[in-house]
């Protein structure tokens, strides 16, 4: 195979790889989003706190799965707490009310990760080797990283499990009643603060296992806070409130950064990466607004 | 007592439709300008004025401008950072380029840049609504932000990516002291916030506020949406892009991209939901609440100093100002604006309430 | 039938469908309104009489078909433009700017007529707050004339439903319509309410030749001041005549009478 088009498949296909970690975290987003028309703009918060609180409990000794158990035991409180005491008194709230609140959310979940831990950066080694998968790298000259398919094998498992458990199922049907209407749903006697809390417990699951991934490669420290923000490109491309727009569209969006960064980012400066994966969700947002899975909204008047 | 409108009649819609309608609130407007013109400068300690005042006012100008966006306009913007860095950038290199033009002027062209940009940025909102519309404006955010951190060009080439701003004059007379760097941002806050206030008491303002309540209502009684989402996006950037301009060349004194980033957009969207949005003394509230509040934060921390170390109270202070925030939005969802109009209205009817 | 000495046609409906995906909202409607009639679209809940409303003033587009107004032919009028036309409605549930007053919801319906620019505006200077002056007489005009002087200054959304109505039947008559839309103006409200409106909109219709098409449920109310009613069912036209031919057309007492009574 000729190297520039090994390397070619090659970028396109780290870039997808990379791309499964977006839908991952863009499914935090529109999990919550779904349940309660907010923009959680807390969702890079939850990864630090998330990160840093398993990376903690590694670091005193414990076992890596009691280590994943408790630091998720620990996200599914925060997600109670956060309902009780953030969303429970702003339910009947504008939902910018709520996204405020969110953004203050992540202030507090800022000062209080490297409070009760620290801000050092945390070298985090979850077992997977960061290696060439090297059959593939022999037979076809094309490079991957095991590591990145690893991580794609575990969040592709994880996004299908979660769509599948809010797709299908009671709890599927009350998420969707919810999403469509949160008045109603509560007048049929759907709990709404218990599916708050799920879809709160979720995001933070997606975010320990985002922070896990993302700690891995870049050391558990504070700026692992802002990978939440390169998912939101994925969230424009799929929709807010499409669980499968979020898996393509991550796929899209990691592809074509990979792709733009590698063959258009010399041409222009580099470093293009912390925009143009907006520029491209932004293109595709003029042609058709409503996202890739989103539904037409028909005015009623 | 104090405040009460009795007696004061309004013969003609003129007086009614006056920009302060209530005697009382004349006289109260009367007397802050006096005291922030000749009482401040008698009582405040050089290093109040520029540490304190200065960027309070400067975060003002910049919370009216969200404010018309997002609180008159209901247009959510997370790119307020950006509008103000080319308000900076532009001012620089005005300054710096043609330093023929007057620096007022400069300040005025600055924000006209800004403006367009801001137009560029809210040109999807008339197909894209809500929380696209919040990404969108963050997509403009990093991109300025990259921008003014790849190419040395705005900053006259300097390789740190830095500069410090040229001297200004005015009419001859040279910008150097505090005070003078206090007179020339009020100048801009005075003139800055009446015109807002007539904008939004104006028939632009009830365009913008009909938009935000009800687009398709608005709409079908002949506003044209576009025109008006997009005179509430040039306005606005233009506020954002005086008070970059100004936060660079009166308060901080150098050109900087790294002070327009985005958690300085959310710092102004704090101060107009504290302050409330679609008030316009709520964005002098809220910013006087986000430059006074480390300030007390601080304080409390300094009896504590010694105890805790320094990156302790840091995270400490991160909690509580996110903490107050949620607080904040729980107890009074439309801000101190709000709470100050309710005791208005109590005061106006006290002592007989009923 | 229509009133036979020089009529002029103000609106022509012709052939109009609309269709959203599969669902058929209207189908192959038509209908003419006169100049200065008061003309009501009747039918049971979803036979696409709001729908109707919405493709006259520019809400949606249709499907097929050609409206006319003032005898022109009009492509794909963004409600605006029809705003400019002098068409004005009110909406089956309120929809006032409910963060505004009273007074600002009805100066709304006059900032077509207001040509201040924006720097104008800021600094309020002469013709800027001429305009505003003058206008605000139009509006203290139609407060008192529908009675709502002790409201001016309430932020609307603290108002009962029924002055709620009221005012947005303001907003649309500041703008000063040629056609003025009602979609179930009377809607929630007591019979003395009712009958304030009434006499609003015959008032209207009478003094200023207003031209009204009204949809209402209340049948007394729809017979007593409709010079020609239109009936649809399930998106269709299934009768068109003067009050009392409606009345007593068997297919509309099949659909909706029959039922309703």
């Amino acid at each position: 195979m000729p190297v520039e088009l090994a390397f070619a498949i090659e970028v396109l296909i780290a870039g997808l790889l990379s791309g499964v970690m977006y839908s991952l975290v863009a499914l935090g987003f529109v999990l919550i989003f779904k349940a309660s028309g907010v923009f959680n703009f807390a969702q890079g918060a939850m990864v630090l706190f998330a990160a840093l609180t398993f990376v903690r409990i590694l670091e005193m000794g414990v076992n890596f799965w009691l280590a994943i158990a408790i630091a998720l035991a620990v996200m599914i409180l925060l997600a109670v707490i956060i309902e009780r005491v953030m969303l429970r008194p702003l339910v009947a709230q504008p939902v910018i009310i709520l996204f405020m609140a969110t953004i203050g959310l992540n202030y507090f979940l800022e000062g209080l990760a490297q409070g009760i831990w620290d801000s050092q950066v945390h070298g985090l080694d979850i077992g997977i080797p960061d290696v060439p998968w090297m059959s593939i790298l022999e037979s076809t000259n094309i490079l991957i990283s095991l590591f990145d398919v690893w991580t794609a094998v575990i969040c592709g498992v994880l996004v299908l499990f979660l769509a599948f458990f809010f797709q299908k199922g009671r709890i599927g049907r009350a998420l969707r009643a919810v999403a469509d209407d949160n008045q109603a749903a509560m007048s049929v006697g759907i709990p709404l603060q218990l599916i708050w809390a799920i879809v709160w417990a979720a995001a933070g699951m997606v975010a320990l296992v985002a922070g896990a991934i993302w700690g891995q490669r870049l050391g558990v420290q504070f700026s692992i806070s802002l990978v939440a923000l390169k998912a939101l490109p994925v969230l424009i491309l799929g929709g807010f409130n499409s669980i499968a727009g979020a898996i393509i569209g991550g796929l899209i969006i990691g592809a074509s950064e990979k792709l733009a960064e590698v063959y258009l980012g010399p041409i222009i400066g580099g470093g293009i990466e912390s925009w143009a994966a907006y520029f491209i969700a932004m293109l595709f947002l003029i042609v058709r607004p409503q996202g890739l899975f989103g539904e037409k909204i028909i005015e009623r008047v | 007592m104090l405040y009460r409108e009795t007696g004061q009649f309004k013969t003609s819609y003129k007086k009614d439709m006056a920009i302060f309608p209530i005697r009382q609130d004349r006289w109260a407007l009367i007397a802050t300008l006096i005291f922030v013109v000749v009482g401040v400068p008698l009582l405040a300690t050089e290093h109040v004025i520029a540490g304190y005042l200065i960027p309070l006012l400067i975060w003002a100008i910049a919370a009216i401008g969200l404010n018309i966006l997002t609180g008159y306009t209901g247009q959510l913007s997370l790119g307020h950072g950006a509008f103000m860095a080319v308000g900076a950038y532009s001012a620089y290199n005005l300054a710096a380029r043609v330093p023929e033009i007057p620096i007022i002027l400069v300040f005025l062209l600055a924000g006209l840049i800004a403006a367009i940009f801001g137009v560029l940025v809210g040109s999807p909102s008339l197909r894209i609504k809500g929380f696209y519309l919040a990404v969108a404006t963050l997509a403009a955010q990093f991109f300025v932000e990259w921008v003014f951190a790849t190419f040395p060009w705005f900053v006259g080439g300097a390789a740190s990516m830095v500069i410090d701003t040229p001297k200004m004059t005015i009419f001859g007379y040279q910008i150097t002291t505090t005070l003078d760097n206090y007179y020339l941002v009020l100048g801009f806050v005075v003139v800055g916030t009446l015109y807002a206030k007539n904008l939004v008491r104006s028939e632009i303002g009830r365009a913008w506020m009909a938009i935000r309540d009800m687009d398709v209502a608005a709409e079908v009684i002949g506003i044209r949406p576009l025109y008006t989402k997009l005179s509430a996006f040039a306005v606005s950037s233009f506020y954002g892009g005086v008070a970059g301009a100004l936060y660079a060349f009166c308060y901080v004194k150098s050109v900087d991209f790294t002070a327009f980033d985005l958690f300085v957009s959310l710092k102004v969207l704090f101060m107009i939901i504290i302050g409330g949005m679609g008030s316009i003394l709520g964005c002098f509230l809220g910013a006087a609440f986000i430059v006074v509040l480390p300030i007390i934060l601080n304080e409390i921390a300094h009896l504590f100093a010694g105890q805790i170390p320094s990156a302790m109270l840091s995270n400490i202070e991160h909690m509580i100002f996110g903490g107050l925030i949620i607080f904040f939005l729980i107890v009074e969802p439309h801000g101190l604006a709000r709470l100050w109009m309710t005791a208005k209205e109590k005061l106006r009817l006290w002592p007989f309430p009923h | 039938m229509a009133t036979e000495h020089q009529s002029e046609t103000l609106l022509k409906v012709d052939a109009i469908s609309l269709s959203f995906g599969g669902v058929h909202a209207l189908v192959d409607v038509s209908f003419d309104i006169q100049k200065g009639e008061i003309f009501s679209i009747i039918g049971p809940n979803g036979a696409g009489k709001s729908s109707m409303l919405n493709v006259i003033n520019g809400v949606y587009q249709p499907t097929q078909g050609t409206i006319t107004y003032k005898g022109e032919v009009r492509q794909g009028m963004r409600p605006h433009e029809a705003a400019v036309q002098g068409i004005a409605r009110t909406f089956q549930n309120v929809a006032l700017f409910k963060g505004m007053n009273t007074i600002d919801n009805l100066m709304t319906g006059r900032n077509l007529k207001m040509k201040s620019n924006l720097l104008m505006q800021g600094f309020y200077w002469g013709p800027a707050q001429n305009e505003e002056i003058v206008h605000r007489q139009a509006v203290e005009n139609i407060i008192d004339f529908l009675e709502i002087q002790s409201i001016r200054k309430t932020p609307v959304g603290r108002l009962p439903y029924g002055l709620q109505k009221r005012v947005e039947l303001g907003r649309a008559l500041a703008a000063e319509p040629t056609l003025l839309l009602l979609d179930e103006p009377m809607a929630g409200m007591n019979l003395e309410e009712k009958e304030n409106t009434c006499r609003f909109i015959l008032d209207v219709n009478e003094e200023l030749g207003t031209t009204i098409v009204l949809i209402e449920h209340d049948m007394s109310v729809v017979m007593d001041i409709s010079d020609r009613v239109i009936v649809l069912d399930y998106g269709r036209k299934i009768s068109e005549g003067a009050p009392d031919t409606v009345r007593n057309d068997q297919k509309v007492i099949d659909a909706y009478l029959g039922v309703a009574h």
